[in-house]
């Protein structure tokens, strides 16, 4: 069973839901991105995506293209990015899932990038720009190796729900809003809506797992209560992150953590 | 026409989207092949592309020109006497009249020079639509004129301010709008490239030049023996081209090579680049060890792209289509002698094309013709040139 299975049918166990935070690694720098994964981890997160840079960050927002712009003036390599991930293994066991464009890994070679990445300690992948039509290869190369984290959007067709659900493992990723990562628009009835089908779809066979624009506890309470999984924060961490001096980042993250898992816990 | 199965043109092209324009795109899938071949809508289309735009364009023999290289012949085909200055208007008539029949009020387009951002304008203005463009911030300063054109044609331009503020970025910030705000906008993309059905449909649009050439060529008893045109995205390229490639006629591609190949200031993602994924389509790109895409330069803002539309480098991989690259110095050295010897200002893009054209037609025969896609012209790049021969030329 893959470390992110485990992790959501532990939580299932205690009756809580995910929390997956989002970081972009080399952001502001490499030495914070471990003391933000501590905090992180004090903070009880659930699952922690790492962002890879890419240069053309199509399906981001302002707040986290600028995050990549950063990284990568930063020097950020995947080769360090391999030996960071590995660093983070011998603090925790917490899952993690890497966030980057196709290209990163398609310029690699899927088979070659994937078996690295899983070396390293990597559990599963997020390409916002693979769509399922597109993955043949990516998901051969990644077959028992690491999961397959697709998007689902509120316009998704039930048909396609179907294939995207079968094409993924670990969880799928319900897109919450019209738009890139990081607008704030509020909760809309449509997503309520499609968290409510996707479920229905899915029949419970995969966790859902709802992002974009989620970045306050009172957006995670309201996803949870009408049925999601888990919820994946990401932009608000990085704008929190940016003011933050570095010798405050570890207490800082773990308190914001700590405010937005304890809205994962169901209350009986 | 052939229409690309499963959006491929061999490996290269496909659909590597966000989820969240999957709806989008078939949608616009369905509705181009259910427009393309409806009477009505080509009668349409015919109607605009002859009355507005000033279909068909002559082609013209540059007889100064070709006596004074003593070789080949060559023909021009005059583009850049369109509307607007520029081919880019084949395609957004097409576009812009598929999107008032898919009940589009939104459209959203990209620009580098401002060609295609001017030709989106002047197509929406005709149609009763507004228009909204993206562009790098370094181009609306460069081809400031295009943006204060745009405004007057009742467009806002938005200046893109990520990235390298160029091309690539407008099309990232477009298609960042899109995905915000998919149910009511059309997407008007300016090149041959992105996300299958843009590649084939843009083809299909442009291929007017290359029809027009070739019963052009026929009443005058002749075939090219070659033809060549510029490529950035490769939109003009490949509506030359494509009605073509049945043809026994030598095809060349001319990409930018800015300050040469070896600079790593160029454009020439055909002569230097290698296969990736971007703005949607697996395609050859300009990129680093690391898969980051590199930053491009070229005299001309309309090549300047890091990618290339798909079924150009499918045409590359099979050898059908050659691709060459011009520097700088050749563009503006092919441009002053095109404008010297003929009175014609070709757009800096074109002058790639007329560059190649001179080589080849200083190698070629009396007896052969070729045929050279004069895209756009160069009022625009009288500044840019102006200001390169100051800085370049002592006296």
């Amino acid at each position: 069973m893959s470390k992110i299975k485990e992790k959501f049918s532990e939580l299932q166990a205690r009756d809580e839901k995910a929390l997956i935070s989002y970081i972009m690694t080399g952001f502001p720098n490499d030495k914070s991105t471990i003391s933000i994964v501590r905090g992180l981890v004090k903070g009880g997160v659930d699952i922690i995506e790492l962002g890879f840079p890419f240069s053309d960050p199509l399906a981001d927002g302002p707040v986290i293209q600028n995050a990549s712009t950063i990284s990568l003036e930063k020097g950020t390599k995947i080769d360090k990015f391999f030996s960071l991930v590995e660093k983070i293994r011998k603090e925790t066991d917490t899952p993690l899932v890497l966030m980057t464009y196709t290209n990163i890994l398609f310029h690699k070679g899927y088979s070659k990038f994937i078996e690295d990445a899983k070396k390293a300690g990597i559990d599963g992948f997020i390409l916002p720009d693979m769509s399922v039509e597109e993955s043949k290869d990516y998901l051969q190369a990644a077959k028992s190796k690491a999961d397959t984290i697709f998007l689902i959007s509120p316009n998704t067709s039930k048909s396609r729900i179907q294939k995207i659900a079968k094409a993924s493992s670990g969880f799928l990723y319900l897109v919450a809003v019209y738009g890139t990562t990081g607008v704030k628009t509020g909760i809309k009835n449509y997503t309520i809506n499609a968290i409510k089908n996707v479920k229905k779809q899915t029949k419970g066979k995969i966790p859902i797992g709802v992002g974009f624009g989620v970045s306050t506890p009172e957006d995670v309470k309201k996803y949870i209560n009408a049925g999601a999984d888990g919820v994946i924060v990401g932009s608000a961490y990085l704008k929190l992150i940016e003011k933050t001096p570095q010798n405050k980042l570890e207490s800082k993250i773990a308190s914001f953590t700590k405010s937005l898992k304890k809205q994962t816990v169901q209350k009986k | 026409m052939k229409y690309p199965k499963n959006g491929r043109f061999g490996e290269f092209g496909g659909k590597y989207i966000p989820e969240t324009l999957v709806p989008a795109i078939e949608e616009l899938e369905e509705n181009y092949l259910k427009f393309k071949n409806d009477k009505d809508f080509k009668k349409e289309l015919d109607y605009y592309l002859k009355v507005y735009a000033g279909r068909p364009t002559p082609l013209y023999y540059a007889k100064n020109l070709s006596e004074k290289l003593g070789g080949a012949k060559i023909y021009l085909k005059r583009e850049d006497l369109l509307h607007g200055g520029a081919h880019k208007i084949n395609n957004t008539l097409g576009q812009a009249l598929l999107a008032k029949k898919m009940k589009k009020k939104r459209i959203i387009a990209e620009t580098g020079a401002g060609q295609h951002g001017v030709a989106t304008a002047m197509a929406c203005a005709a149609l009763g639509m507004k228009a909204e463009v993206y562009m790098g911030y370094k181009d609306t300063i460069r081809q400031k004129l295009n943006v204060f054109r745009m405004n007057m044609l009742g467009s806002k331009v938005h200046p893109v301010k990520s990235g390298s503020k160029t091309l690539k970025d407008a099309i990232n910030e477009a298609i960042r709008d899109w995905i915000t705000n998919v149910e009511t906008t059309y997407y008007l993309l300016g090149s041959a490239v992105g996300p299958h059905p843009y590649p084939v449909m843009v083809r299909d649009f442009q291929s007017v030049i290359g029809n027009e050439i070739k019963s052009q060529m026929k009443k005058i008893n002749k075939t090219p023996d070659s033809v060549i045109a510029c490529v950035g995205g490769g939109s003009n390229a490949i509506g030359t081209f494509y009605p073509l490639v049945d043809s026994n006629a030598e095809i060349i591609g001319v990409e930018a090579a800015g300050h040469g190949l070896k600079s790593k200031k160029h454009s020439a993602t055909l002569s230097a680049g290698s296969k990736g994924v971007l703005h949607g389509m697996m395609t050859y790109l300009l990129q680093d060890k690391e898969g980051q895409i590199t930053e491009t330069h070229s005299i001309s803002a309309g090549l300047d792209y890091p990618g290339v539309g798909p079924e150009h480098s499918y045409f590359k991989d099979t050898k059908r289509i050659k691709y060459h690259a011009a520097t700088d110095t050749e563009v503006i050295d092919a441009f002053l002698m095109l404008t010297r010897t003929e009175g014609i200002i070709p757009a800096l893009e074109s002058a790639h094309a007329i560059a190649e054209a001179i080589k080849v037609a200083r190698k070629g025969k009396k007896s052969e013709s070729i045929v050279v896609t004069l895209s756009g012209r160069g009022d625009k790049d009288v500044e840019e040139v102006q200001n390169y021969l100051n800085k370049n030329v002592k006296n």
